[in-house]
């Protein structure tokens, strides 16, 4: 796995690791299988290990983490060592490929808000930026923004159309929008900038599934044309 | 047993210390913008520490007792009164059947905090009742409490007198020095901004809501120019914004963010920061991890005192 980076503070209850500053499977394949290592421990005091693109967030309880602890050794001493000897005992097999979910879409006018927008983007077609989109699979590099918002690639270099100038300050919930190389869909209701290419039925986000969000970090998405 | 709102306020809402599990899902934590404050009124009540509260701001919820309830006051000022008798901050009290509790003024602070000894009987969402506005769940509703919102209660138990001192009460003023962790952009910054930075003041714009607290001072730079992809932030997060201001993230924030992240704002220092409001004044020190742990656990040594005293408090008036 290579020499694991410096280890950071942000604030007094979390600790923090970045692998780099780029969008690339080799780092997020990293920053995943940490977390998930890390959440898979017992360590008293540790409250929830959460993966982004390249970079793993260790959030803990000083108070509970001391008390536990080794006398006259910070909180924040305790938790990096965890993190150190977590990432040594990382085995590179131990990463496991996320599961594979098929996402049905409608890309019809009413809920392909920017369609025509991304079509004059790619100097093509509508119906080509759709083929373009589902011809291939989506990694789920990490969840944010809002609950169960997961941040997709990569997009076709061809339609990575950049956010709207202007956000919309209502985007209707499951409306499937692209930033760039990024693509995401709106578990709720909320004001977004994303390009919206079409909207989907699944519940994105539901309190009778556990967990409520229906992808996860490491998810591969298939996007399926609604017949 | 059970709570009538009468009067919402501009925004009162259901919140305890905070959801956590589901950053990892995009689920922010939420919770209340005063920890000190909920974690005060609780220990008085002899609640859990996790109990969840009525957080308010100024102009703030009018509430009906429907039966005789033990509650308490804490975080802001906010001249409250019980059937027109006035209360302080930081004591139990005990309410009748039909009191009203109303609040005249805006003395002190920014939110105020309603706790019943008991609780509220509310659904738990990954084992907290804190409000998620942006999701619309969790707390009461998923949204701000309303106008004849009734909020029922746990059992409220007996009446006994207890009150916080100045030991653990928090010093809420208006132009706090707040204590920061460096995070993991510091070291980008200019020198002149990394002066800058501890020795300027810094006042709170009118942009300030529970998602944090934008800052207006003299514009801060970095050595050059780095765009960053998303990656963790947290409660307290100060972030340098591309025009070279900062943002302070509070309790609503989101779980992951793309400006760099200067320093974070300490834990016990979080409550005096989200006492201020726009046109209020913060400035910043940098202090180690160690004493910012060590600022902690002083905290949680005081509040245990408080939680020894009432309990011994209780078991006297029983003799």
């Amino acid at each position: 796995m290579g020499d694991l980076p410096r280890i950071f503070s942000l604030g007094d209850d979390c600790a923090t690791v970045n692998f780099g500053n780029e969008i690339s499977l080799e780092l997020n394949s990293k920053a995943i299988g940490l977390a998930t290592a890390l959440n898979g421990t017992t360590f008293p005091g540790l409250v929830e290990a959460v993966p982004a693109y390249a970079s793993v967030s260790v959030f803990f309880d000083p108070v509970v983490v001391r008390r536990a602890g080794i006398e006259h050794e910070s909180a924040f001493e305790t938790v990096s060592n965890l993190i150190v000897s977590t990432f040594n005992n990382l085995e590179r097999e131990q990463i496991q490929i996320g599961r594979v979910v098929d996402i049905s879409v409608d890309f019809g006018n009413e809920s392909a808000l920017d369609l025509g927008r991304v079509a004059e983007f790619a100097g093509t077609s509508a119906a080509d930026v759709i083929e373009i989109f589902t011809s291939k699979t989506y990694r789920v590099y990490m969840l944010g923004f809002l609950p169960g918002f997961a941040y997709m690639g990569q997009v076709d270099v061809r339609i990575a159309v950049p956010r709207r100038d202007t956000p919309r300050t209502s985007v209707p919930r499951g409306s499937v929008g692209i930033a760039g190389s990024q693509t995401g869909i709106y578990p709720f209701r909320s004001p977004g900038g994303w390009q919206i290419i079409g909207r989907t039925n699944e519940e994105m986000f539901s309190l009778n599934r556990d967990p409520n969000s229906l992808l996860q970090p490491g998810d591969v998405v298939r996007f399926v044309p609604m017949s | 047993m059970s709570l009538l709102i009468r009067k919402p306020g501009i925004l009162s809402t259901v919140q305890d210390l905070g959801r956590s599990g589901g950053r990892s899902f995009g689920i922010n934590p939420s919770g209340v913008m005063d920890p000190a404050a909920a974690r005060i009124v609780n220990t008085l009540l002899e609640n859990d520490d996790s109990t969840a509260l009525i957080e308010t701001h100024f102009p703030a919820a009018e509430i009906e007792f429907d039966s005789p309830t033990v509650f308490a006051i804490g975080g802001a000022d906010f001249a409250a009164e019980l059937d027109a008798k006035q209360l302080a901050n930081w004591s139990t009290a005990l309410a009748d059947k039909g009191s009203v509790l109303r609040f005249r003024n805006k003395s002190n602070g920014a939110r105020a905090y309603i706790g019943v000894r008991g609780g509220f009987t509310l659904e738990n969402w990954l084992e907290s009742a804190s409000t998620n506005l942006t999701a619309g769940l969790g707390g009461f509703s998923g949204r701000a409490l309303k106008t004849g919102d009734v909020i029922e209660c746990g059992p409220t138990g007996e009446y006994s007198p207890h009150t916080a001192g100045p030991s653990i009460v928090p010093l809420y003023n208006r132009f706090p020095a707040l204590r920061a962790i460096a995070a993991p952009e510091f070291e980008l910054l200019t020198a002149t901004s990394e002066q800058e930075f501890r020795k300027q003041g810094f006042t709170l714009t009118s942009e300030c809501d529970r998602m944090g607290f934008r800052l207006q001072g003299k514009p801060l730079h970095l050595l050059h120019r780095r765009e960053m992809i998303s990656a963790g932030v947290n409660f307290g997060t100060i972030q340098l914004l591309p025009d070279g201001q900062l943002i302070v993230l509070m309790a609503d924030h989101q779980t992951s963010g793309g400006y760099p992240r200067i320093a974070n704002v300490i834990s016990v220092d979080l409550p005096l920061l989200a006492q201020c409001g726009p046109g209020d004044g913060v400035s910043f020190q940098i202090v180690t991890t160690e004493e910012a742990e060590r600022l902690a656990m002083r905290f949680e040594r005081e509040l245990n005192f408080l939680r020894l005293g009432c309990r011994l408090q209780r078991l006297n008036a029983k003799h």
